[in-house]
């Protein structure tokens, strides 16, 4: 049954990622990689939530193997994020490709800081 | 796309349909009803992989956490050998990358559990052990991708020049 809601959330994570990604792409034109940033912060920022939702104990088991698990994990990209690096790298947009990696991790820590944050004040 | 698209390859994409309209948003779900249907499949397989690595490599709260980094290490040199195979060497059907590359490799990898479980460690008071998984996940998946790409390209390279040689 656990399972069950992994794969549920995750084939919900994974087309918004698409589709997301595909809309953000098509609003700008850059080389950096803003739809995938955008996925990954908003994953981050969503587990941020059930994280501190959990530990005040207000998200069950299951709700966290489909929200956490399968659709933040399935929303959210590792493969894509350092591809994407590395094609920056390799297309000569060197400052990109470390502004990447550096907005990535420092933006994705702030939104989980933030939902926690969010997440205590609510429940705690 | 979630997005294994480099913007450095061009990708046929749809001029006609401005997502910037919720209607045509829905247009182009539609549309696209195939490839969602593939990237949903994918990322539900790649996801239940990487639950099941959890189960199996379980770690300890407070403990560095083994399996994410693994996960996400070998998620990155499988799309390296991935995205040069089906870019540069083969012609491969349309819904092959958004089901392999986009659904069951951004499934398997997770960019928020990564930074959750940095979060987790620095608030139970081990914020070494935190840096030390930000950092080496990091580097682990930047060289797992760049050495998967790196050999992928020499291999066919070779595999290639071995070819020429036999016609000539």
């Amino acid at each position: 049954m656990n399972w069950l809601f992994v794969v549920l959330g995750a084939a919900i994570g994974a087309p918004l990622r698409y589709l997301a990604d595909r809309s953000v792409q098509k609003r700008h034109d850059t080389v950096f990689p803003w739809g995938t940033f955008t996925v990954n912060l908003s994953g981050c920022l969503v587990l941020g939530l059930l994280t501190g939702a959990a530990t005040a104990g207000a998200a069950s088991s299951q709700v966290q193997l489909f929200l956490g698990t399968g659709l933040c994990g399935a929303l959210t990209t590792y493969s894509t994020f350092s591809y994407e690096t590395l094609r920056l790298v390799e297309g000569g947009a060197r400052f990109y490709a470390v502004a990447n990696v550096a907005v990535s991790v420092v933006a994705g820590l702030g939104a989980v800081y933030m939902g926690v944050g969010v997440a205590e004040a609510l429940w705690a | 796309m979630g997005a294994q698209s480099p913007r450095a390859v061009e990708e046929p994409t749809d001029p006609d349909v401005d997502l910037s309209m919720p209607a045509q948003w829905l247009d182009a779900v539609r549309g696209q009803g195939a490839v969602v249907a593939v990237v949903a499949l994918g990322g539900a397989i790649g996801a239940s992989a990487r639950y099941g690595a959890s189960l199996i490599w379980t770690t300890a709260p407070g403990s560095f956490p083994w399996t994410t980094l693994v996960v996400n290490a070998v998620g990155c040199a499988v799309i390296g050998v991935f995205m040069v195979l089906i870019t540069e060497m083969w012609s491969v059907h349309r819904l092959v990358r958004p089901f392999f590359g986009t659904g069951v490799l951004g499934g398997f990898t997770t960019f928020s559990t990564y930074a959750v479980d940095i979060q987790k460690l620095v608030a139970g008071g081990e914020a070494r052990t935190g840096l030390a998984y930000l950092a080496l996940t990091l580097l682990t998946a930047l060289a797992a991708v760049w050495t998967a790409v790196s050999l992928t390209r020499r291999a066919g390279a070779r595999r290639y020049a071995g070819r020429e040689k036999k016609s000539a």
